[in-house]
């Protein structure tokens, strides 16, 4: 378990049951070359190993001197679950049943004082509410223990805390009453009034308090739960020739894993053989499956829905898109944005300042208040002390940040950290590349004119056969179209590149060119009769080729990005957001604007270098904008570092996991609406449970203090105090679990 | 009454000296290795002087079952570990001479590392 990112590996060790085997292990691990940093957990059995020893030596080093090492991996990541699980079971219940012992006692006697009076007079009352005290004592000692042995440990430090808070109230309302009892002739005739229930009740809706949160937080961290039930236990894999089934962490890299239909990937691969579809929406959040073929890449913890396939194992264990992605949640889920800070400055000197305010309030009673002051005194003191607990601020903010992050993993969308939850929530510009990004990256043919009587299929053999020594990026589009036409290939001779123009070569005996019309020009052959054409292409954002042969022209071939299928729809929500937005591309002017036409986008640049992506993102923020940057490749990169927030577009690679501060999974711009909804949502979530926290404790404290009384005559009971705090933390980490069920609005 | 009220102003001034000037005990870890104890809503130890530029390892053995001591938090270093019962190691990069807190989520439980 380490905060630092370096390569470090974790092994359970199996037949360690001596104190004296730790440096033993630690030793044999320490000789093995490339391992650094060795550090066994005797406690748990765990080792872990920093550097860069191969797994496989580091496990046989062991072994040789007769212990047991295992892979730490996402099952035992599942056991650990299991395990705490079983433990906040264990808990819950041991608070429950200190709650119904505390409220058993404290019920009875709080609608006695209701019906009756809870005053001292005579012997036999004084005998009664005796017998009352020593039971209500009872309760505190078995049923309120864990606070003021709690208590008592903090003092020693230096320290208040919550268990302070509790002890100080219940103590101060059974000494004050154990006093009425033993002493009464020391108190004025109408203070001699004793709150024994008031100790029980407090104890008692605290523990069902604390319950509840201990049910309610085991619920928030449900996302990194179901991320890590993903994960297969065991693999179909290939070796001798013979399929076995084994444990997962016995999975290799280079293995032939087999999945058939229904059964989850269980490792990252590249597919052999097979055809199928793959559910990867636990991954991406896109809801279709994907088909997948040999050649294609499948990730561990998508299931497979229709065909078997054969794929080899390229990343296992930790290394895995899933576990890469479970460990970046976790992480992001346990860092905190900007926004809790003043919470956490707030609870740092809170509890003492109560402490002080208590004092000072019951001073004021005592000096000012009605009779029986005495009595009003503690109430406040006991009171304030109760309702002033800033748990529910210190779980304001960490709460909402782990449901919203885990929730953003839910639609595909990963977030580093607490910050770029917050920042993405107050973009006001988003910076978008065209390439990649508003369209599939990936150019097709979508025109082919012919010109001089020329015969489509004839030509299209030319120029992919031309084509295909090419190594340009439009080369690909036009052998891709000429594959599905089924033309066969010839040999090219003379083939020659000429740079920013084109291509030439000979192919079956004639010279054949294709290129833009630079290249048209300096062969000197006239393209007269495609200018128009060449004109509407380029308006429409497509790229137009010439082709021709022999010195004539016989074709001119459009080559265009197309749009991704939902760039429009996301746009628009962008937009409805009130989002300015702005597209960036290296492409033409003509095929930038057209670009931008069709989606929708007014504010464009076009035949920009990466650098100069890095100059707009500055120049926008210097003119005071929140600037979002979405981009897809390595040239992204340092705009998408310079931005505010950098989306990155990815594909799952570990490259783009890490480069970015939120990635998107699926390659539909809606992920970046959603990450936005998704991020308002949780910071309006934090601000509630703040202002939720705020309310319990700014406006609870002067209230309990009593500042009410003199114009409406309301003191507040110490027992109405015990649930407000039981219920400020619940509300909390409530609230919180309420945007497990939030859905972005899509449009 | 006077006395009454002089008590009080004592308590006062008892509990900012307690609290807040009083400078606690500090455990000077002498390998930058240290087990801190989780139990009864403390750290302890809380107060951990740490070498500088080196790293730190800290084994939490948590015995408190309470959900807040469940976290624990580096706010400085943007460190946060959740911890399981029982031993938890957690490594922290190289500090820098300074003061570094740590607690729980609910700020409820409070330590410090001072690195020299």
């Amino acid at each position: 378990m380490s905060s630092s990112k370096t390569t470090e590996q974790n092994f359970i060790i199996e037949g360690a049951n001596c104190g004296s085997c730790v440096a033993k292990i630690e030793k044999a691990l320490n000789s093995v070359q490339g391992a650094n940093n060795v550090e066994m957990n005797f406690a748990d059995r765990t080792v872990r190993v920093e550097g860069s020893a191969q797994q496989s030596t580091l496990i046989s080093a062991v072994e040789n001197i007769g212990y047991g090492a295992k892979p730490m991996d996402n099952t035992s990541e599942q056991d650990a679950l299991d395990e705490k699980a079983k433990s906040d079971e264990a808990h819950y219940k041991k608070l429950m049943r200190n709650m119904l012992l505390a409220l058993g006692v404290g019920v009875p006697l709080m609608i006695y004082g209701l019906i009756f009076d809870m005053s001292v007079t005579t012997t036999n009352q004084r005998i009664a509410w005796g017998v009352v005290g020593i039971i209500t004592f009872m309760v505190m000692a078995v049923a309120g223990k864990q606070f003021y042995k709690g208590a008592w440990q903090s003092f020693k430090n230096h320290g208040a805390n919550m268990d302070t808070l509790i002890a100080l109230g219940t103590g101060t309302a059974w000494l004050y009453s154990m006093c009425v009892v033993l002493a009464p002739s020391l108190l004025p005739e109408v203070a001699r009034h004793v709150y024994f229930e008031a100790s029980s009740m407090i104890i008692g809706l605290i523990s069902l308090g604390l319950a509840f949160e201990v049910k309610a937080r085991g619920r928030t961290s449900q996302a990194i739960k179901r991320l890590i039930g993903l994960q297969a236990k065991t693999a179909r894999v290939i070796r001798d020739g013979k399929e076995q089934d084994i444990d997962i962490s016995d999975v290799e890299k280079g293995d032939h894993v087999r999945v058939r239909p229904g059964e989850k990937i269980p490792v990252d691969g590249d597919v052999l053989e097979g055809s199928s579809r793959l559910d990867e929406s636990m991954l991406t959040g896109e809801p279709m499956p994907v088909s997948k073929q040999a050649g294609d890449k499948v990730v561990a913890g998508s299931i497979n829905k229709s065909g078997t396939l054969l794929f080899e194992a390229t990343h296992i264990g930790q290394e895995t898109t899933l576990a890469n992605i479970i460990n970046m949640v976790k992480r992001a889920q346990n860092s905190k944005p900007s926004i809790g800070r003043l919470a956490d400055v707030i609870s740092g000197i809170f509890v003492p300042t109560v402490m002080i305010i208590a004092i000072l309030a019951a001073l004021a009673w005592l000096n000012f208040g009605p009779a029986p002051s005495i009595a009003y005194a503690v109430v406040a003191l006991t009171t304030v002390l109760i309702i002033a607990c800033p748990c529910a601020l210190g779980l304001a903010t960490p709460m909402s940040v782990m449901v919203g992050i885990g929730k953003a993993a839910e639609f595909g969308i990963l977030i580093r950290n607490g910050e770029s939850l917050q920042t993405t929530s107050k973009i006001t510009t988003m910076i978008l590349d065209k390439t990649g990004t508003i369209t599939q990256g990936a150019p097709q043919v979508t025109d082919v004119v012919t010109f001089n009587n020329a015969d489509e299929n004839n030509l299209m053999q030319l120029v992919a056969s031309l084509e295909n020594s090419s190594e340009h990026p439009l080369a690909e589009a036009i052998t891709q179209y000429a594959k599905k036409q089924n033309v066969t290939l010839s040999k090219v001779t003379d083939f020659d590149a000429i740079t920013g123009k084109g291509v030439s070569g000979v192919v079956n005996g004639q010279t054949v060119l294709f290129g833009n019309k630079a290249l048209m020009d300096k062969y000197k052959i006239a393209v007269d009769d495609a200018t128009e054409q060449a004109h509407t292409f380029a308006n429409d954002a497509k790229t137009p080729m010439y082709f021709a042969c022999n010195n004539q022209l016989m074709a001119l071939i459009a080559v265009a990005d197309p749009l991704k299928e939902d760039s429009v729809q996301a746009i628009k929500r962008l937009q409805n957001k009130g989002i300015h937005l702005v597209m960036l591309t290296g492409d033409n002017k003509a095929t930038a604007h057209a670009v931008a036409k069709k989606v929708g986008i007014d504010d464009f640049i076009a035949e920009v270098l990466p650098e100069d992506k890095v100059n707009e993102v500055t120049k926008r923020q210097q003119q005071g904008e929140i600037v979002g940057m979405t981009g897809d490749g390595i040239n992204d990169a340092p705009a998408l570092a310079k931005a505010d927030v950098g989306f990155a577009i990815g594909t799952g690679t570990d490259v783009a996991i890490e480069s970015a501060d939120i990635t998107l999974m699926r390659g539909s711009l809606h992920g970046l609406a959603d990450a936005i909804a998704i991020s308002s949502a949780t910071i309006k979530n934090i601000k509630q449970n703040l202002f939720g926290a705020f309310i319990y404790n700014v406006a609870g404290i002067p209230i309990a203090a009593g500042v009410l009384y003199p114009f409406i005559g309301v003191l507040l009971n110490p027992v109405v105090a015990g649930a407000a705090m039981a219920l400020s933390s619940l509300t909390v980490v409530t609230n919180a679990n309420r945007l497990r069920f939030y859905k972005p609005n899509k449009r | 009454m006077l006395m009454i009220n002089l008590l009080g102003a004592v308590l006062i001034v008892a509990i900012i000296y307690w609290f807040w000037l009083y400078k606690p005990k500090q455990i000077h870890s002498n390998d930058n290795k240290q087990t801190i104890v989780v139990d009864n809503g403390v750290y302890q130890p809380s107060h951990i002087k740490v070498a500088a530029n080196k790293k730190v390892t800290l084994t939490f053995d948590r015995k408190d079952s309470a959900p807040c001591a469940e976290t624990v938090v580096f706010p400085q270093l943007d460190v946060s570990e959740s911890l399981a019962m029982g031993s938890n190691k957690i490594t922290l990069p190289e500090l820098k001479t300074g003061e570094y807190d740590f607690h729980c989520q609910m700020k409820m439980y409070k330590g410090k590392l001072i690195a020299e």
